[in-house]
């Protein structure tokens, strides 16, 4: 098996490319409520997207239509020449909950994606070991998920994801659930992963700091039925640190976004 | 697999897990020897402690020739219960037209009064084994398709979600996270099934047989020996620990220790 640092990257040829999506839920009627779109979305390979949206505009729907975990009303998704019908599964997801499994441990989590797909986990030993070290992780190998904290857990979850070197990565508010100082170390750990390894990555969140700092994109989704309602080229160089936030730059991003989130009445000012 | 919990702190707490039910036991034991002597209690309702014990070390040999025939009866029960019971308990989970159509039968056949039916088998199957064995199977079943269907349908959706993204196919699912995440609940419910199917057993007895603890503590009890009944109900009793006991020795050992409830847990749930 060849170290991570050897192996090249995967990403050609993994252009996500979103067709008039949309997503409606028949209530009995014959009229369904839509929830979702239209979306027309181009991801280019190895581009980093982060999708802000308010809460129930769709944005999570959204990614598992990507995935093919969840079948769109209308319209398509392809990935690189192939569309996506049905799970896709040459990519790595990190959802919200870290969706550890609580009897293996952390080395075992991790295997876990090559176990499933009927590949030998022992030849995936030393790139789960690389992956682990490489979020800071080194010597949890044999500990159980309950003896680590959120932001531990999560960082296991993103190995977890990579262990295949999938060229797609797709997020679905990692890390939500993580306090405000872990969420900002996960994030810049994930930031310098993809950097190195150019992923093509769909990432949502309702952090409008974390869209920016991330993104090489950031689109910004209207409420239900979610539309992509902005887009944002987000021209800091890379890599960044938290520090990009002091910035002019990052100020003018920040603006555009809550801008548009009073405008479509999802923020709205107070005692001005 | 290494514990942890092997210092000396552990070994204390371990030594305490077991003296606190003795203690209690003997105190319970103490307690109801001092009343019986100290109140002047006909020992034709209740015995002294002390000449149940001497009467079960006296009939040591007939009570195990009549306990033989209720183990056998007991472990077939549970057996047929679980032979059958997991298998309708994963159906109805994956098939919900299974669900819908089986359900309510499985539910109906648990409000049938079993002591009432049990006739009605000795009829179907003579006075023999089997008779006691249904009765055994039909009283424990019920539980274990319960905890079955609820322990594989306990699954986050997110993780079958994750899994299918992984390219799962459904029998890896069913394997690597469904069978694991159901493991508690099942064992859960073998728990109940176990100390159900004993008491199937000695209901079978008692509608119908010529051996067996159940036929012996009626016919002690025909005879007005209450030392008698009561030295079947002791023998009955250890019987029922031991084999619930048993079913938690193999939970231990099938149950991953870092899945398994903590029994301040299982308090809280019980």
């Amino acid at each position: 098996m060849p170290t991570l640092a050897e192996r090249p990257t995967t990403v050609q040829g993994s252009r996500i490319d979103v067709r008039g999506v949309t997503k409606e839920y028949s209530s009995g009627g014959a009229t369904g409520s839509r929830v979702l779109g239209p979306i027309d979305l181009r991801v280019e390979a190895g581009e980093f997207v982060t999708i802000v949206g308010p809460s129930g505009c769709g944005k999570s729907t959204l990614l598992s239509i990507v995935a093919g975990l969840t079948k769109a009303s209308a319209g398509e998704v392809a990935i690189g020449d192939a569309r996506v019908a049905g799970p896709y599964t040459d990519l790595g997801i990190v959802f919200q909950k870290d969706l550890l499994l609580d009897w293996r441990t952390v080395l075992d989590n991790v295997l876990l994606q090559a176990e499933v797909r009927g590949l030998d986990p022992r030849a995936y030993r030393s790139v789960a070991n690389e992956l682990l070290a490489l979020v800071g992780l080194d010597g949890f190998q044999d500990h159980y998920p309950r003896e680590l904290s959120g932001g531990m857990r999560q960082r296991v979850a993103i190995c977890r994801a990579l262990l295949l070197d999938p060229p797609v990565v797709l997020m679905d508010e990692p890390f939500a659930a993580l306090d405000a100082l872990t969420r900002e170390q996960v994030a810049m750990d994930f930031a310098d992963i993809w950097l190195k390894k150019q992923k093509t990555v769909i990432f949502i969140t309702h952090a409008i700091a974390e869209a920016i700092i991330l993104a090489d994109r950031v689109l910004v989704m209207t409420p239900r039925p979610g539309k992509i309602d902005l887009e944002l080229r987000v021209e800091i160089p890379h890599p960044r640190s938290m520090l990009v936030r002091e910035t002019p730059e990052f100020a003018h991003y920040a603006t555009e976004i809550r801008k548009r989130f009073e405008a479509n009445g999802v923020l709205h000012q107070h005692g001005r | 697999m290494a514990d942890d919990r092997g210092t000396t702190a552990g070994a204390r707490s371990r030594a305490g897990k077991i003296l606190a039910p003795l203690a209690a036991l003997a105190a319970f034991f103490a307690l109801w020897q001092a009343a019986t002597a100290l109140l002047h209690v006909n020992p034709a309702i209740l015995p002294a402690p002390t000449s149940i014990f001497a009467n079960i070390v006296h009939q040591r040999a007939l009570l195990a020739q009549y306990m033989e025939p209720t183990l056998v009866e007991i472990l077939l029960g549970f057996g047929l219960a679980i032979a059958i019971g997991v298998p309708i308990g994963t159906l109805i989970v994956f098939s919900p037209a299974a669900h819908r159509a089986f359900y309510p039968l499985i539910v109906a056949s648990q409000m049938v009064p079993k002591v009432a039916i049990a006739p009605l088998f000795v009829v179907w199957v003579g006075v023999g084994l089997p008779s006691k064995v249904l009765v055994a199977f039909l009283i424990s079943f019920f539980p274990i398709v319960v905890s079955t269907g609820q322990g594989l349908a306990a699954v986050d959706p997110d993780m079958i979600k994750l899994f299918k993204s992984m390219g799962a196919s459904p029998m890896r699912t069913f394997v690597k996270l469904r069978l694991p995440v159901a493991l508690p609940s099942v064992f859960s419910g073998l728990k109940v099934a176990m100390s159900l199917a004993v008491v199937g057993a000695i209901v079978g007895e008692f509608v119908a047989a010529n051996t067996g603890l159940g036929y012996y503590l009626l016919f002690a009890n025909g005879q007005l020996d209450t030392v008698g009944v009561y030295s079947a109900l002791f023998v009955l009793t250890l019987l029922g620990v031991v084999l619930y006991f048993a079913v938690e020795v193999v939970e231990r050992a099938v149950v991953p220790a870092s899945f398994r409830k903590s029994e301040e847990e299982l308090s809280v749930t019980l």
